[in-house]
């Protein structure tokens, strides 16, 4: 079947987006493939338990021109980043390069502007893997390219902010590249009005030989937001790719992250937190793709859900054959906090060498009953119990992030929400 | 103050739909120190979580007060503020929350100053011999058997209940540790007046502590009351000699 129901996502507009010649091709490349891309269903696994069937594609327009209106956005929290860019609605515009980034010769740019800009695309993943990639490849108005030159080190993070203001569909990409024996942190913010958006976002990151590179990423967005977020990184030998995700915003928030550890003795970590309250859906997706020996994962997700919240873990361990000696530890646990919470965990092992060690754990349950029993027979009221118990749960995440302002930003987020919680449950009780 | 005690009166309590104490009563004064000992299964841990308020331990007949006030229709927190403290026999382990938040909000609820806790904590880990360096773990997690009980004991002196439910508080102690521990509460009844309801299998506790009354729990209740000598006698005659005669 085709996609007959993109009537709004036309040529024209894709053709009229900036850049060169080789990104037109691109685009008008992945225009044409959209005729043959499934359109995603519940029925398929990889979208089983989302929301995806309640949106209609048929009412949707791509953003297509820059935005004129620039919203303001506060990042004194950051003290020193070595670079800041902003995107508006899939546009770049702001592009802050300091100075420690500027000595080091980083490249942060349009990637429109670089000559040999093509081949940042499906560097970390060849295909797009959804109709959400498609349209992203065919009417992302402005690629960003970051590339981190071979042995540079950045002790400060570029920090990405971006935000969407608009009902039209918004396609935002992020490219990074971390040359051999390089060293970066990107925060990546996500933010958008309070106002119905779509938001299909791309992050594709390529870690060279030996680089140690961290991404964060804050999903902060406005609560009538839907967002079908693609993470896709390739991992080279002996090389550090490490992602850390805080889910707090949007109605329904999908991110879906492929890991491929391709070269020998890479090093993968995922780590999440997400807090679901109203009727929020968190929905995540990984891939770990085990290809080459002596390669480890690690992935640890943990999420609260209240009010009539939803969440949706499902990942895959994958160890190909060549993959001897790899390690792989996957777990998910979620804290369900009210009866019509409801979360879905589902870790998966595909296990195709002998000579491995994997583990997968989930669980969803309540908060401890023994837990909050002991803090209250200290004398901790009932509430404030299950709140230190609930900071407690998410610490071990937030600790985690290798950036103490994203650690600062998640704690206030999670307090934000515990005291929305205790606010609902005193207007309860009255 | 009238009524100054702790009273359980004809307790009940079931667990799972079987029940496990089937009357039992007792006056703990302050100052006193009490000492329920009893075989294995005969309800000791029952007893001590159904009068903190464990949701999985139903009372279904009878009833506590704790000078003069109803107990049993207290959340577990409220009994704790009310000045009851449990010491459990396996502490819970807490990940990611410090004992200084816990003891913080304790404090905070009963209205009283917080700014002191951290100072107060540090006096009662000196004193206990609960190196300060745990004092950043959080609840529990990685201490020792005997870690854990020093930590229990330094709760208790921070909190400064009235009465105390000490659940097998001598279980997994080292000698020193018992010692310390056995020594602190010992100090906390004549210091504070603290009435205490000590559980135990083991007359070792009571080298240090002074118990005022002994009570055999058997089969889910009281079987016999007596002095200090009856500790004697249960060494020498065991449970079931005891209770036969």
């Amino acid at each position: 079947m085709g996609n007959s129901n993109l009537q709004g996502f036309t040529p024209t507009i894709s053709e009229s987006l900036p850049g060169p010649e080789w990104l037109n091709e691109i685009r008008n490349d992945a225009y044409t493939q959209l005729n043959e891309v499934e359109a995603p269903d519940t029925e398929e696994e990889v979208w089983r338990y989302s929301r995806v069937n309640e949106l209609n594609l048929s009412e949707l327009t791509p953003k297509s021109e820059r935005p004129e209106n620039l919203a303001s956005i506060p990042l004194d929290r950051f003290s020193s980043p070595s670079a800041i860019i902003v995107l508006q609605d899939g546009w770049i515009t702001n592009i802050t390069i300091g100075e420690e980034a500027e000595e080091a010769g980083i490249t942060i740019c349009p990637v429109g502007d670089l000559e040999d800009g093509a081949k940042y695309f499906g560097a970390a993943l060849e295909k797009p893997v959804d109709i959400f990639g498609y349209l992203n490849r065919a009417f992302g108005p402005e690629p960003l390219i970051v590339v981190v030159p071979k042995g540079t080190v950045l002790e400060n993070p570029i920090v990405i902010v971006s935000l969407t203001d608009t009902h039209e569909a918004v396609f935002p990409r992020i490219m990074v590249h971390c040359e051999e024996n390089s060293e970066a942190k990107v925060v990546e913010i996500q933010t958008s009005s309070n106002i119905e958006a779509v938001i299909s976002p791309v992050l594709e990151v390529k870690v060279g030989q030996a680089a140690r590179y961290s991404h964060c990423v804050v999903q902060n967005l406005g609560a009538q937001t839907w967002q079908f977020s693609h993470q896709a990184v390739d991992a080279g030998q002996d090389s550090t790719a490490e992602f850390f995700v805080a889910g707090l915003g949007g109605e329904y928030a999908r991110t879906r992250t492929d890991c491929r550890l391709t070269g020998r003795g890479a090093f993968s970590r995922i780590n999440a937190a997400y807090f679901g309250e109203d009727d929020q859906t968190m929905d995540f997706r990984t891939f770990q793709d085990h290809v080459s020996s002596d390669t480890t994962s690690d992935l640890l997700f943990k999420g609260a859900l209240s009010d009539s919240s939803r969440s949706i873990y499902s990942g895959l361990t994958k160890i190909r054959p060549d993959a001897s000696r790899t390690r792989a530890n996957q777990t998910n646990r979620n804290i369900k906090l009210d009866p019509e919470a409801w979360a879905e965990s589902i870790p998966n092992l595909e296990i195709e060498n002998n000579d491995v060690v994997c583990s997968h754990a989930s669980t969803v349950s309540p908060v401890d009953e023994n837990e909050l029993f002991y803090l209250e027979s200290r004398g901790v009221p009932t509430p404030v119990a299950e709140r230190l118990i609930l900071e407690g749960f998410f610490d071990e995440i937030v600790s985690s992030f290798p950036i103490n302002e994203v650690s600062e930003l998640l704690t206030e987020a999670i307090i934000g929400k515990l005291d929305r919680r205790t606010l609902n449950q005193e207007e309860g009780s009255e | 103050m009238t009524n100054s005690s702790l009273v359980i009166e004809n307790l009940h309590v079931s667990v799972s739909g079987k029940e496990i104490l089937k009357g039992v009563n007792m006056e703990i004064r302050p100052g006193e120190v009490h000492v329920v000992m009893g075989p294995n299964g005969s309800g000791k841990s029952t007893l001590s979580y159904a009068l903190m308020g464990h949701p999985e331990y139903k009372v279904t007949d009878g009833q506590v007060t704790l000078d003069g006030q109803d107990l049993l229709s207290l959340p577990s927190w409220q009994r704790a503020q009310n000045g009851l403290f449990l010491c459990l026999q396996h502490p819970i382990e807490v990940p990611g929350v410090t004992l200084e938040s816990v003891l913080t909000e304790a404090a905070r609820a009963a209205g009283k100053e917080t700014d002191t806790i951290r100072k107060q904590m540090i006096e009662e880990a000196e004193t206990i011999g609960f190196e300060e360096k745990f004092l950043e773990r959080p609840l529990n997690v990685d201490l020792s058997g005997g870690e854990k009980k020093r930590n229990e004991t330094l709760q208790l002196g921070v909190l400064g209940a009235r009465y105390a439910v000490l659940d097998e508080i001598d279980s997994g102690l080292d000698v020193d540790a018992l010692a310390a521990v056995s020594q602190r509460i010992q100090d906390f009844t004549q210091e504070q007046n603290l009435g205490v309801l000590a559980i135990t299998h083991f007359s070792r506790l009571l080298e240090v502590l002074e118990p005022d009354h002994i009570h055999i729990l058997n089969d889910g209740s009281i079987q016999m009351t007596g002095g200090p000598e009856l500790v004697e006698r249960l060494e020498e005659e065991g449970y079931q000699g005891l209770l036969d005669n």
